[in-house]
């Protein structure tokens, strides 16, 4: 019996985000939008001043293979609006609402997925997130494909928080490859633990743990997404790509059959200093934000994040040996 | 004489087209078969790309729903007409549109006229087989399967127990031995005509039509009737993963085909063009008589599939969250717990790291903060001191230092005083080596200077939590190398089971121990004890600790004890 209120809550949860999506697209201004050829590859984000790092982010997922990106420019003041409208296949919508009334821009975010995204693999990125998975170099095509063949609609991922050696800072040019900053990352330290409410395994740790929630790690930042669907129209995320509904869509990483990736997370980039005042007046994370709030001054403090167990990231296969990504059944061509 | 090729297309219908040219413009036969799902137009494209071709035609269309008599009914259809319209053909090999020729033609050609008798088909009696998929090999024959295993599990699989339970069974018909093997094979004009103008054939397409996947079973069990010489084996390389799905070979495969030295691989990713080019296009010539080598491939996939499904020993993959004790092992090696230890002896630690040649911790699950040897805070891997950032996810804690100094033996020190959340884990841990003494925590509460009724109200919880330990250890479950001395055991003589522990970390060393640690002072304990039970605490985990009278040698041998060898 509790499992079928468990259901329904969950059902009128989900609708209730739906509904908001729905309400939200009205509040969309569409700039350009560009024809979605059947089968694409999608990518979509919510997006605000990532000048800097938008024209990396472009060019690492069109060469996985990414088709068509959508965008929602929530009023950004660096003309990136502007110059991702020239970029041939960038759909773009803008909106001047609230950032934080719409759910940190998710409802943008699911009325574009239910509008577009239905019947094609979504990949849902935040700017300062690079998609990885093993055996990048076969594409997003073949992984998809691979999914199909295997009846999984889902990849999670984990995200990767890259950070430089030595305190934050430095300078990082528009398009630059923001590894060349941020080479390292934390091979080890995470903690796994599944969770029943959303039947997801939330994974914390990482420098952001290590550094600021010693003391705390219940409230370090969660490292689990689920960021490419094969999107159905009655699918929403729920808590950032963290959660997705129906909860079928969290199982990921509790699947050994299937591959999971990673997301390179270039948070820590120069601009992040200047940004973290706005950030927290915005309170960009998910839950609790009034908890952040030493978090960010710690963040804004420059604080050095490398020690002497710190890996320099090299590939996926790196990754894939560290047992931060797996493969599944996904065959390898190169003997181990 | 020539091998004639039935293809069987569903998807992908250019790489298809592209590999009957292949054939055909090579001088073999190609009759396509196109599933009759796919839509006229595409149908009509593949038909008009390949008009030029005078030596391929294409055959009645049926669905071809996986596990479903439509792919047998197709494969007839096309045989048949194969064998009606090309006369020169000997060999009928069936293979699919994401079928990809490794080798040239002629190649082939010459391996079949060296075997112009040889049918080539996998074909494995039902009590032989360990591969199939859902568990079903001999009832695949005499159960009713009116459920789709691919849409309607459920459904399926309740039907599957009902008839179990009802005992209800299909009539084999008689003469019929199931056999199963792979749907690829090749077969003379003889066999395959035998099978086809069978007299009997059509009481027996009616019995294979409600048999399960009889793609897998109509030729095999077929060919054994009518077959003079059965090679048991196919000559397409398929692999398939334990879901049996088959594997599908990208670019980065093609050396790995290269070596195979297989005639056919399937299947092919459609957009994996450096295949295409490579097998289509080059000139590929491999050694004209080499015999086909898939047990190369083989190894290697199961390989990766064992290591990829089961992790390796010891690494949590933090990727995912298997069921609990999924993993392969819970910990990378080899480690040692000593209870007690460091309570006994002074400055056990150092002691322990000199003569083992090992790390040894101090607490690693004290309250207050994880003890690393030599007091660091961070050790290898980013793994934290904090006592908080442990207790979150102690055994992802332990497993994670454990594999990061893999190569190293780790010793830690633990105790009723300490976070007790691990004790399951490392009980159960076969690659624990645990050794306890009881009631060494009183030692500490002996020397220190407290408040009896504060002394006696630790010990009693102590005593509490140490019982209850030392109950994981010894039940059932326990999997580690435990070993439980009383306090009062141990300090009677105490080198011996040094010397046993010592042996087990370093099995090498081969060393008596010459020195032994320094024992810490007991004069007087034995009264202490008995003050405690007169205070209404009853201390028992210690043994049979003599009042009054201090241990004998323990107490008399204080100072530096040294065994003469």
């Amino acid at each position: 019996m509790a499992s079928v209120w468990e259901a329904l809550r969950l059902r009128m949860l989900r609708r209730r985000l739906l509904w908001r999506a729905f309400r939200a697209r009205a509040r969309l201004t569409e700039v350009v939008r560009r024809p979605i050829p059947k089968g694409a590859i999608l990518c979509f984000g919510c997006i605000r001043n990532e000048g800097a790092r938008l024209p990396w982010f472009l060019q690492h997922h069109r060469k996985l293979g990414v088709d068509r990106f959508l965008f929602v420019d929530n009023g950004s003041t660096d003309g990136s609006a502007a110059w991702l409208a020239r970029e041939p296949d960038v759909s773009l919508w803008t909106t001047g609402d609230s950032y934080k009334a719409s759910r940190f821009g998710l409802d943008w975010v699911n009325a574009l997925l239910m509008r577009y995204g239905s019947g094609h693999w979504c990949l849902t990125l935040d700017a300062d997130e690079l998609f990885t998975f093993p055996e990048e170099h076969r594409g997003l095509r073949a992984l998809t494909d691979w999914l199909d063949a295997h009846g999984a609609a889902e990849m999670a991922a984990l995200m990767l928080d890259l950070y430089p050696k030595g305190p934050l800072g430095g300078t990082h040019t528009p398009g630059q490859n923001p590894l060349e900053l941020l080479p390292y990352f934390d091979p080890d330290g995470y903690s796994r633990t599944r969770m029943p409410r959303y039947a997801h395994v939330s994974i914390r740790g990482g420098p952001r743990a290590r550094v600021f929630f010693r003391d705390t790690p219940e409230r370090a930042p969660h490292l689990h997404k689920t960021p490419l669907i094969r999107w159905h129209w009655r699918y929403a995320y729920l808590s950032s790509t963290h959660l997705a509904l129906p909860e079928r869509l969290n199982a990921g990483f509790q699947r050994p059959d299937l591959p999971t990736g990673a997301l390179l997370h270039t948070k820590f980039l120069p601009e992040l200093l200047q940004r973290s005042d706005e950030e927290k007046a915005r309170a960009a994370p998910f839950t609790h934000p009034d908890r952040y709030g030493d978090y960010y001054d710690g963040l804004i403090a420059a604080p050095d994040f490398w020690h002497p167990g710190s890996a320099r990231y090299e590939n996926p296969g790196q990754l894939e040996n560290l047992g931060l990504i797996q493969r599944g059944l996904w065959a390898s061509g190169q003997e181990m | 004489m020539t091998v004639g090729f039935v293809m069987l297309c569903h998807t992908a219908l250019e790489r298809a087209a592209e590999v009957a040219r292949h054939w055909a413009e090579r001088g073999c036969p190609v009759v396509i078969h196109v599933d009759r799902r796919v839509a006229r137009l595409a149908y009509d494209g593949l038909v008009q790309s390949l008009a030029d071709l005078g030596n391929v035609r294409f055959s009645a269309r049926f669905a071809c729903e996986w596990g479903t008599w439509g792919i047998v009914a197709a494969t007839q259809e096309a045989s048949a007409l194969m064998l009606r319209d090309f006369p020169d053909v000997r060999h009928v090999y069936l293979a699919s549109g994401s079928c990809l020729p490794l080798r040239p033609v002629e190649e082939m050609k010459a391996y079949l006229d060296d075997r112009p008798r040889t049918d080539f088909i996998e074909s494995v009696t039902t009590s032989d087989v360990g591969w199939t998929v859902g568990g079903l090999n001999l009832e695949r024959f005499t159960l009713r399967f009116p459920f789709s295993w691919r849409s309607q599990r459920k459904a399926f699989d309740w039907y599957v127990s009902l008839q179990r339970k009802l005992g209800f069974r299909r009539q084999i018909p008689a003469g019929i031995e199931p056999h199963l093997g792979s749907q690829w094979w090749c077969l003379t004009r003889q066999t395959l005509s035998a099978i086809l103008e069978n007299p009997d054939r059509a009481a027996i397409d009616r019995y294979f039509r409600r048999v399960w996947i009889p793609d897998e079973s109509y030729f095999q069990t077929m060919v054994r009737q009518f077959s003079t010489n059965v090679e048991s084996r196919s000559l397409t390389l398929a692999k398939f993963d334990y879901q049996g799905k088959p594997h599908i070979f990208y670019d980065d495969h093609l050396q790995l085909l290269r070596r195979s030295d297989c005639f056919v691989a399937r299947k092919i990713w459609p957009q994996a063009d450096k295949l295409y080019d490579t097998f289509l296009r080059g000139n590929s010539q491999g050694q004209a008589s080499a015999e086909p080598n898939p047990g190369k491939i083989d190894r290697l996939f199961s390989k990766a599939v064992d290591r990829r499904t089961k992790g390796r020993a010891g690494l949590y993959m933090h990727s995912r969250y298997p069921n609990e004790n999924w993993e392969n092992g819970r910990t990378a090696a080899p480690y040692s717990v000593f209870e007690g230890f460091s309570e006994v002896f002074e400055n056990f630690e150092a002691w322990l790291g000199k003569v083992a040649g090992t790390r040894a911790h101090g607490h690693l699950f004290a309250l207050d903060r994880a003890h690393f040897a030599g007091n660091e805070s961070v050790f290898s891997g980013a793994l934290s001191d904090s006592a908080k950032l442990r207790d979150y996810a102690p055994k992802n804690f332990l497993s994670n230092l454990i594999w990061n100094t893999r190569g190293e033996r780790q010793c830690f020190q633990f105790g009723p005083g300490d976070r007790q959340d691990i004790s399951w884990f490392i009980a159960c841990d076969p690659n624990a080596q645990i050794s306890v003494i009881t009631g060494a925590w009183a030692i500490p509460l002996f020397h220190s200077n407290k408040n009896f009724g504060d002394i006696r109200r630790e010990a009693a919880w102590l005593q509490r939590e140490e019982t209850y330990h030392v109950g994981i250890l010894r039940s059932h479950f326990a999997k580690a190398r435990i070993r439980i001395w009383t306090l009062a055991e141990f300090v009677e003589n105490p080198m011996e089971p040094l010397q046993s522990i010592i042996d087990e970390i370093s099995p090498r060393s081969q060393r008596r121990l010459t020195e032994a640690p320094r024992l810490a002072d007991l004069k007087g304990f034995g009264q202490f004890l008995q003050n405690l039970r007169n205070q209404g605490m009853q201390p028992v985990m210690m043994g049979d600790f003599p009042t009054g009278e201090d241990p004998a040698p323990a107490a008399s041998r204080r100072g530096r004890p040294y065994l003469v060898k």
